[in-house]
């Protein structure tokens, strides 16, 4: 099972989608059939999730409300699908791919460094909010590893020094 | 260049990426022959000469598969690609879509046209969201040329391609799956039959094809079923993309003529050019990671001597005893210094992690393997603990409604079959089973 997290309920949160959110899930709702716009649904997630940082259940009823779907079918998609964060994450998600190929080029020694580094378990958010540590299950880039995802971006071929550049990076907003 | 032949051919082409330089370099050539000059018939003719066998794992012959599609009356088809890689080691079809995606939408409206299929869907799992934003210039592109939409090249087919997202999940990958995942629901896979090939997206009937299989239809229209065929050794024809990963000097998508060496693969200048650091084999997980592992003396050579090749065929010699699959040719490299009970473990952690839950030999079997396996790895384990995991394997394997659970029981059962003595070496030495390697197997003396 992908997801163990109970989602976090703020029952006063009032949830308004800004116009260029609402032009994107409107573009996105017209690439499927009439009465088909629930295959839309994980791309919306995702929509939300790069606006917000992470899915909070008002917001997953709003877009239930905008699907024209019920809200639970919008929680067990976003319970199902470990992309999505169910709990407020740090500025910046560090996802580490931890299956075999990037074990083999060194991901749990990447793993532990980060861990000392930013002195937080995987799982963690930094206490300045800067940082949250996760691993993954294999990204697809095994060929390059090890590597760590960030919102859309891979970053590959790491080693302990390009890391901590990385992260430094991160730190002055030379990359967002 | 010999790792670059069909579908890599113009993959180091600066812009190729684009339409203009894609086209200049004979791009859409093979569709405007299809449409000007074949019938849709002919296309699947065509591909069924080819030999084409599903690149994402399975192997199934691509044209019986599109042979098998219902074709009622007044009810729409379906094709959809298969873009959720994600079998440990499988790298490829990231690559092809980020490098050339035009290669892609290309094979989509040959084969969507093929199939007759008037609105195809390519979906690719969320993590590559910064590919899907490529194909989806890409696509915008083929629109503004007349490739895509309505009356494609004055030939009077329509075709819409749209580009959809997953969450990130691995059964996903599961064409089933994929459809539920597509339709906006949890990627539980469905009971077959119904195949989707009669009953797929929406009810409706569909093809689900992987990437690189897609893209294979390109050169296969535009040179003839019959000169694919003749790349190749036997039922293994054409060129198949390899993603190297492990241990190896240099790691990497190749693009080889099936029935190439394995060693020529692992050791040649043209590809992984031998292990890394100069280090010796130690293992090889040829197909991804839910296929048998091999130890060294079982990679470059079968059982019985002969040279191993990357066929469908060689890399199965012997069977479960002494052979693999090639799979999704996510070919996994392992040099002296690795443990085989830690990386079983690991793969163990991520079937149990991708699990569905749906079916409970899967969701208790895979979850109980990665346990046993972790105080076996952790210096915790007890000599019951191998006949153990047999156990559990026997039970999952073939009372699950998907694949999953045969992929994590096969690497397990593999893993012990050959690797039984380090497996043994772990428990009995459990202060040093983390800090000290075990080094390599000999091969059996056989008597």
């Amino acid at each position: 099972m992908s997801h163990t997290s109970q989602p976090v309920f703020d029952p006063n949160e009032v949830v308004v989608f800004s116009d260029s959110m609402m032009q994107q899930m409107n573009e996105v709702v017209k690439k499927f059939p009439q009465d088909k716009e629930k295959s839309a649904l994980i791309r919306m997630l995702h929509i939300a999730q790069a606006e917000y940082g992470w899915l909070s259940v008002p917001v997953m009823n709003k877009i239930a409300e905008f699907l024209k779907i019920q809200s639970i079918e919008v929680y067990e998609v976003a319970t199902f699908y470990t992309m999505f964060h169910l709990q407020p994450v740090g500025k910046h998600v560090l996802e580490v791919c931890r299956t075999g190929p990037c074990m083999l080029v060194g991901s749990d020694q990447l793993i532990q460094h980060i861990e000392n580094k930013l002195n937080i378990k995987v799982g963690e958010t930094t206490s300045d909010g800067m940082f949250t540590l996760k691993t993954a299950e294999c990204l697809g880039g095994c060929g390059y590893g090890p590597l760590l995802q960030c919102r859309n971006k891979y970053h590959e071929h790491l080693s302990i020094e390009k890391v901590d550049a990385l992260i430094e990076q991160y730190r002055n907003g030379e990359i967002q | 260049m010999k790792n670059r032949r069909l579908l890599l051919e113009h993959v180091d082409v600066p812009g190729i990426d684009g339409i203009d330089v894609y086209v200049k370099q004979g791009g859409y050539a093979s569709l405007e022959k299809a449409l000007k000059k074949m019938s849709p018939e002919d296309v699947v003719e065509e591909v069924k000469k080819s030999g084409l066998r599903g690149r994402g794992g399975a192997g199934f012959p691509t044209g019986m598969k599109w042979s098998f599609l219902a074709k009622p009356e007044g009810v729409p088809r379906y094709l959809v690609c298969n873009a959720d890689e994600s079998e440990p080691g499988t790298f490829k079809d990231r690559y092809l879509m980020e490098k050339i995606p035009h290669l892609l939408i290309e094979g989509m409206i040959l084969s969507s046209y093929a199939l007759g299929a008037n609105q195809s869907y390519i979906y690719i799992r969320g993590e590559f969201m910064y590919v899907l934003n490529i194909l989806e210039k890409a696509i915008a592109e083929a629109y503004a040329k007349g490739y895509l939409g309505k009356n494609i090249l004055g030939s009077g087919y329509d075709l819409d391609l749209v580009v959809t997202p997953g969450g990130g999940a691995y059964i996903c990958g599961e064409e089933t799956a994929l459809l539920e995942s597509l339709e906006g629901k949890r990627g539980n896979p469905r009971i077959k039959p119904p195949f989707p090939a009669v009953k797929g997206l929406w009810g409706c009937p569909t093809v689900v094809n992987n990437v690189e299989s897609i893209a294979a239809v390109v050169p296969i229209v535009r040179d003839g079923g019959d000169a694919y065929a003749a790349i190749g050794i036997g039922r293994s024809t054409g060129t198949k993309l390899i993603s190297a990963c492990g241990n190896l000097a240099r790691p990497g998508v190749y693009e080889i003529d099936l029935g190439l060496s394995v060693e020529e693969f692992i050791y040649g200048d043209d590809y992984c050019r031998g292990i890394a650091n100069g280090k010796q084999l130690k293992a090889c997980v040829p197909g991804g990671s839910s296929v048998p592992i091999l130890p060294h003396f079982l990679v470059t050579k079968t059982a019985t001597g002969e040279d191993r090749l990357m066929t469908y065929e060689s890399l199965a010699e012997g069977g479960f005893a002494s052979g693999s699959m090639l799979g999704s040719g996510g070919f996994i490299v392992f040099d002296e210094d690795q443990c085989i009970v830690r990386n079983t473990w690991n793969f163990a952690r991520f079937y149990a992690h991708e699990s569905c839950g749906q079916c409970s030999p899967c969701r208790e079997g895979t979850g109980w393997m990665e346990k046993v396996l972790s105080r076996i790895e952790h210096g915790q384990g007890h000599m019951h603990d191998i006949d153990l995991l047999a156990d559990i394997n026997k039970k999952i394997e073939g009372n699950t409604i998907c694949p999953l659970g045969d992929a994590a029981a096969w690497p397990v059962a593999a893993a012990i079959h050959h690797f039984r003595e380090e497996f043994e070496w772990h428990i009995k030495h459990p202060s040093e089973a983390q800090t000290r390697n075990y080094g390599l197997i000999q091969q059996p003396v056989v008597a």
